[in-house]
Parts: structure tokens; sequence; C-alpha cells
């Protein structure tokens, strides 16, 4: 017993990392390959945001309940920058828009001046009040401008039209933008203060992206948003890809008679064509995965990196050898959300479709949570085991929820108000399953499946 | 209405219709949640982010026991059934409250964990409790008030004072402005006079100390978690009847109650009310729409012709969320100077 302890304790990466591959790789041999790419991607994206989530609770103790707003501030990027620009509408409405988000952006510089100058707060409130109110009827005039063009397939200004990969710095730049502003806010101030506002700010930012139909369409939804890969139908008609495939499957289709090659190969080329483009895909996801774990290891050993972990473990002390706490909380807040913003980009620029409504706290800030506790917080690669896991757990949890359910069903009658209950309610158990394991976790296990080895001991 | 003249009683009926009561009952259902939120934190120094979900719990109960007791032809003509089964959704609420505390909270508290871990914790807490909301009654909407839906309605009113512009007073505002008197200041008594809410008090103040002069721990948490019950049980029933439930609204209830508690200043009871109405009337006056009102009060020459609407009603969450970063920039504090700015 305490032999197998020594192997766990000493190759627990290894080992962890090969369970999951062994279980990813059962899904593909027993139910399929494109399901399990599916899988691994959705893994990868999950384990880039856990990344950001990591460095913000790992190395700083802060904590950030408002993953699921800079997930979305990156998903909208998506859109601003690689849609192409809709013409008409920014001929209509464009500059008053613009105009009227001048106004509202000088409305409140000038607030902030004047309050920094000390003046009377009264007078302050009445400039901004009447800021917004001029604001706000340009605003609402240039919105409606904008949502009567082609309001069935634009409705909105579109984008830059620039190439999709430019949306993923910009992506991570703007969820940094908005992580400033909360934590210049927030930060020195109570610790849940944070928490509070991250929460508020993120429903905030959901609620713009799905009302104001001028912006990204609202809850109208964008599809057929562009790609950096191949897309399936252009890689099935072109004869490099069908030599590849028919070289890959040639001892198979050697069997077969010469009449139904012809058929059997335009097969193989469309199932192929969906795992290739899931492939180029991993391939990005993984070497942008790489880079960033590999540079938040090398932060980590680095004198800053010493420094944050002097911070979170001793505030008081670190800040009487001369560290700006607060600064240096700033900074990592920023850089944390900027990470779970370029994951959001990657996620919408995948999904090739932004839905508004299908960010979810549950799914974009609590299982993010659990996948960085569960993992190991403080831990990069934990952080990474950890999306994998709980994403596999998470994806596979409905599916065997409805066989429950169905194995239940076998025992009773047809359209008994039991089953039919649980078909409709199975999907909530996620919830409980999902908060008992981080509790279970917090609780008994602290230190995740790789918990973060002390480096000054 | 046509009329030039300007009609500053119906103005004043139409606003206190429209504004005033929906404000009040609102702000008062607030207190309550913040309230809570408050004695959470003071006693057991946690926000507690599972409160907006605890008020769905304890108005699941509330819920189910009204349909069974309808069902039955148990009912009071006239009084809503929820009222009557308060009482004992408050017990189950305590029980599920409680046993929470001896599974999730009380092993923090042992090891003196950071404040910041157990309101993760309590993160953990929300999801679960949601979800047994959720599987236990669904997603979408439930309706379970009757009785009289009025005290008196618009009709009635009108006929008695001939006035253009009626007012109503519907049954569960006045209760609930009506209970959430009653029930702060029952609150209130029991922290200032009695023997287990002045050991509340010193235990807040100063646990240590209180620990030294005989004061049992356990039954302070205990009583704490029962008070916690009996208001977040109350709040969530009073909100359901006045503006029906949903497990989603519940949820959200979250970040209107966190800004009251810290806009009046987090830790102190009085404050939490206090910010409870500041929240609830800025919320209701932001999204009112004025044009009938103006219509009252200017000469026609002046009518609004838009619906001179300040915020729109989507965007109600968002009032408290800026209220909140105003007070936090101006004045963190809160409004009642707050005992803690800066952690332990």
């Amino acid at each position: 017993m305490s032999n197998f302890d020594n192997i766990w304790q000493s190759h627990k990466t290894i080992i962890s990392f090969t369970i999951m591959a062994i279980l990813l790789l059962f899904v593909g041999f027993n139910q399929s390959w494109a399901l399990v790419l599916g899988i691994f991607n959705l893994c990868l994206i999950s384990a880039i945001m856990a990344l950001g989530v990591n460095i913000q609770w790992g190395y700083a103790g802060l904590f950030n309940v408002g993953i699921m707003g800079f997930a979305a501030l990156g998903g909208i990027s998506v859109i601003l920058i690689s849609q192409q620009p809709v013409a008409e509408a920014i001929e209509v409405g464009g500059f008053k828009m613009l105009f009227a988000l001048l106004l509202g952006a000088i409305t409140i510089i000038t607030g902030v001046l004047l309050n920094r100058k000390g003046y009377n707060k009264w007078l302050i409130a009445l400039v901004v009040i009447i800021g917004y109110l001029a604001t706000r009827y340009y605003f609402s005039n240039a919105a409606d401008l904008i949502e009567k063009v082609n309001p069935a397939k634009t409705g909105y200004l579109g984008g830059l039209g620039m190439h999709v990969m430019f949306s993923w710095i910009v992506g991570g730049l703007a969820a940094a933008g908005a992580a400033w502003s909360i934590g210049k806010i927030t930060l020195g101030l109570r610790a849940d203060y944070l928490a509070i506002a991250t929460l508020g700010i993120a429903e905030i930012i959901l609620y713009v992206i799905k009302n104001e139909d001028w912006f990204v369409r609202g809850v109208k939804n964008v599809a057929g948003l562009s790609r950096p890969v191949p897309y399936e139908v252009n890689l099935q008609n072109s004869v490099w890809f069908q030599d590849m495939v028919s070289w890959i499957h040639s001892s198979s289709l050697e069997l077969l008679p010469l009449a139904d090659q012809t058929a059997q190969l335009s097969q193989y080329v469309r199932a192929s064509s969906v795992i290739f483009v899931k492939l180029c895909y991993s391939g990005l996801f993984i070497t942008i995965l790489v880079v960033m774990i590999v540079l938040a290891n090398l932060a980590l050993d680095s004198p800053w990196g010493r420094k944050v972990r002097a911070i979170r473990d001793n505030e008081v002390a670190a800040s009487a050898m001369g560290k700006d706490i607060t600064r240096q909380h700033l900074q990592i807040f920023v850089i944390g959300s900027a990470i779970v913003g370029v994951a959001g980009a990657l996620l919408v620029t995948y999904n090739g479709i932004f839905i508004p409504t299908s960010y979810q706290p549950l799914r974009f800030t609590f299982l993010i949570w659990v996948m960085v506790i569960v993992g190991g917080s403080g831990n990069n690669l934990g952080s990474v085991i950890g999306a994998f896991m709980i994403w596999f757990l998470w994806i596979q949890s409905g599916p065997m929820g409805l066989w429950v359910v169905d194995v239940i069903s076998n025992f009773t009658e047809e359209g008994n108000t039991i089953t039919e209950f649980l078909e409709d309610r199975v999907h909530f158990l996620r919830y409980i399953l999902m908060g008992s394991v981080l509790l279970m976790v917090m609780r008994f296990t602290p230190g995740g499946i790789l918990p973060e080895k002390n480096k000054e001991l | 209405m046509s009329s030039d003249s300007i009609d500053i009683i119906n103005a004043f009926a139409l606003l206190t219709n429209f504004v005033i009561l929906p404000a009040l009952s609102y702000g008062s259902q607030l207190a309550l949640g913040a309230l809570a939120v408050t004695l959470v934190y003071s006693v057991l120094r946690f926000s507690n982010f599972a409160q907006g979900d605890s008020m769905a719990f304890g108005t699941m109960i509330v819920i189910l026991l009204t349909w069974f007791m309808i069902n039955q032809g148990w009912t009071i003509s006239g009084i809503p059934t929820a009222l009557l089964v308060i009482p004992v959704a408050i017990i189950g609420t305590a029980i599920y409250l409680l046993s929470m505390d001896r599974l999730v909270y009380k092993f923090y508290r042992r090891v003196k964990a950071k404040s910041i871990t157990i309101v993760m914790a309590s993160i953990g807490v929300m999801f679960v409790t949601g979800g047994l909301v959720r599987f236990i009654l669904g997603p979408r909407p439930q309706i379970f008030a009757d009785g009289e839906r009025f005290i008196f309605s618009v009709r009635e009113f009108k006929a008695f004072t001939g006035l253009e512009q009626g007012i109503a007073l519907k049954t569960s505002q006045f209760l609930t402005v009506t209970i959430a008197i009653l029930l702060v200041a029952f609150v209130f008594y029991f922290l200032q006079k009695t023997k287990t809410g002045k050991a509340m008090r010193a235990y807040s103040d100063n646990k240590e100390l209180a620990l030294l002069s005989g004061i049992d721990p356990d039954k302070v948490v205990t009583v704490t978690w029962l008070l916690v019950a009996s208001l977040t049980t109350i709040a969530g029933a009073l909100y359901g009847l006045d503006k029906g439930f949903t497990p989603q609204q519940y949820h959200l209830l979250l970040l209107p109650i966190f800004a009251s508690v810290i806009v009046g200043g987090i830790g102190s009871p009085l404050g939490a009310i206090a910010g409870a109405f500041l929240i609830a009337f800025s919320e209701v006056l932001l999204t009112y729409a004025y044009k009938k009102f103006l219509i009252y009060l200017l000469p026609l020459s002046m009518h609004p012709t838009s619906l001179v609407q300040l915020i729109g009603t989507e965007y109600k969450y968002a009032i408290s969320f800026v209220i909140l970063v105003i007070v936090l920039l101006i004045r963190p504090t809160g409004i009642f100077k707050g005992k803690v700015l800066v952690d332990e």
C-alpha cells in the first residue's frame, strides 16, 4: 500500500495525465473520434481559462466570481474584429453612435476630473446627469437607426473584417481593460469586495450584450464567424486531402470491389475532414496553452514570482518589506483576466457562433473554479489536469444522468410521472454534483490533485 | 387628463401607486435579506453568497406547503395560504441551513480559515442549493399567491376619493411592509435586550473575549442561523407573493442585497436596512417612465412625447451595481460607517 503511495507521490503529474489520456482514448474507441476531439478541444480551452483563474487565485488569492463576463468580452471581440462591417448600418448610424459614445466618455471623464479637483458634489452630479441624458438621447436614436437595417440578417454595425486570430489578442485586451477598472475600484479594500464587484460586472456585461442589439445583435446570435482553419467542404474538394485519406485507408479500401471504393472513399473523406479540422484547432490551442504555461511557470520561478507568493502568504510582512500590495494585486488580476479573455475568444472562434444566452454562471464561472480547486490551486499544471478531468466529468454527466433515468424507466410503466419528472430535471443535478465536488475537495484535499510545491522549503 | 391645468394631487397619486408603494415593499424585502447577510457577516465573519439561493430554498418550502394546504382545502378565506405555512417553512430552512453549517462552515471555523476561503465554500453551497431548488421545483416561474389580491383596489380608491388616478394597495405590499417592520423590530429587540442577543453581539465584537467570558460559541452560531433562516424564508416568501417566483430571479437578488449591505456599511444592521431602501428607491425611480406624471404637472405645451424613462427596466440590476461602485469610490465604509475596511 505504502509502495503505491510512494509511486503516486513521486509521479503524480505523469500518472494523472496518463489516466486522463486513457479515459479520452476509451471514449474515442467506444464512441467516436470526432466526439473525443471535441471534448479534447474544449478541455484545452477550459485549461487556458483555468490557468488565468489560477494565476489570480493561486498566485495572489484574488477571488474572481466574474469569469463569465471576461470570457464574454473575449467572445464579442471575435465578432467585432473578424466580422465584415455592415456598410449600410455604418452609413446610417455609425457616426451618430460614435458621437453618442464620445459624449458618454466625455461625461464620465468630466465627472472624474471634477471630483478630483474637489468641486461641490451636487455640481458634479448635475453635470453627470445632464451629460447622461444627452448621451442617452443620441444613443437611442443611433441604436434605432442601426437596428432597422436588415434586422433579420444584420441589424448591427458588424466588425472590422480583420483576421480572426487578431481578435484573440483584442479579447485579452478587452478583458484586461475591464479587470483594470474593477480592480482599481475594489482592490485594496476588503477581499470579498472584489468577489462581489466581479459578480456584478459579469452580469452587467451580459445584460449589455443581450439587450444592445446594435452592438452584437443581442439574443439573435451571430453565426458564421470566420475561422483560422480550413472549412470541411473545401477540404473534401481538395485533391491533396482526398489523396491523403485514400493513402491512410488504402489497406481497407483495397479489400472492397472497385465499384464500392469511390463511395467508401467519399464517406471516409467526409468523416476525416471533420477530424482534420478539429485536429487543426487542437494544434492551435495546444500551442497557445503550452506557451502560456511555460511563461507562467517561468514567471513563478523568477524574483517576481517570489514576491507574489510572499505577498500572498503574508501581506503584512511583504508590505513591511516595501512591496506595494495593491499594485501587485492589480497587475495579477489584469493578467489573469486577460488570459480568461483570450480563452473566451478561442471558445467563440471554435464554436463559430456567438450565443449570449449560453453564458451561464454555472458553466463559465463555477465550473472553472471547480477545475482550479480540484487540480490544485497555485500549480499551473494542476489547473490543466483539473480542467481536463472536470470538463470530462461535466460532458459525461449529462448522458450518464439520462442513462440512469433510462434504467429507472425500464422498471416503471410508460408515462410514469416520476420518470417524466426526472427526465425534465436531471440536468440540474449537475449543479449539485459540481457544488459537492468543490466542497469535498476544499474540505478533504485542499491542495487538489497536484498541490503547489512549496519552493521556499 | 387632456386638460391644461396642473394637477398635483393626481400626479402624486400616480407616483404613490407606481413608485412609492412598490419601492417600499421591494425595499422591505431587500432589507430582510440584507439583514440576514449582515448577521452572517458579523457573527460568522464571511459574506454569504448563498443568500439569494437560500431565499429561493425557503420560498420553495413555502410553495410546496401552500400547494399541499390548498389541495387539502385547509385555507382561510382572504388570507394568503403562504402566510400560514411560513412558520413551518422557517423550521425547514433552519434545518437546511444548520446542516450546511455543520457539514461545511464548521470546519473552516475550526481551522480558522481566511474569510475568502469561507466565501468560496458559500459559493459551493450556493450552487448546491440552487441545484436543489431547480431540481425540485423546476426552473420555470411559479405563482402561489391566493386570497384577496388587494386591500383596496384602484376602482374602490377612485370611487372613495373621486380622483382620476387611483392607488391600489396590494395585499402582498401591505403584508410585506407590516411583517418587515415587526420582524426588524423583533431582531433589534433580540440583539439589544435579550441575553442571547447580547452574547451574539459580544461574539461579533471580540470573539476571544466573548469565549473567555463563557459564551457558548455553538449556541451563538445556532441562534444566528435560526435568525437568518427566519429572515431568509420570510423575505423570500414576501418577494415571491409580490413578484412571483423564479429560481434565477432569486439568484440575481444577491447583487442588490450585497449592494444594500455595502452601501449601508457592512456589518451594521441599521445600515443594511437604510441601504436596502436606497437601492430599492433608486431602482424604481430610475426605471419608472415619467410621461404620465409630467403630463399632470406640466402645461399642455410642454407635454413630453417620449416615455421619459431614465434607464430601461432591463438594466435594473445594473443600478445597484453602479450605486455600489460609486459608494466604494467615494465612501468605502458605507453610509453608516461599517466596521471593517480591510481584512483583519
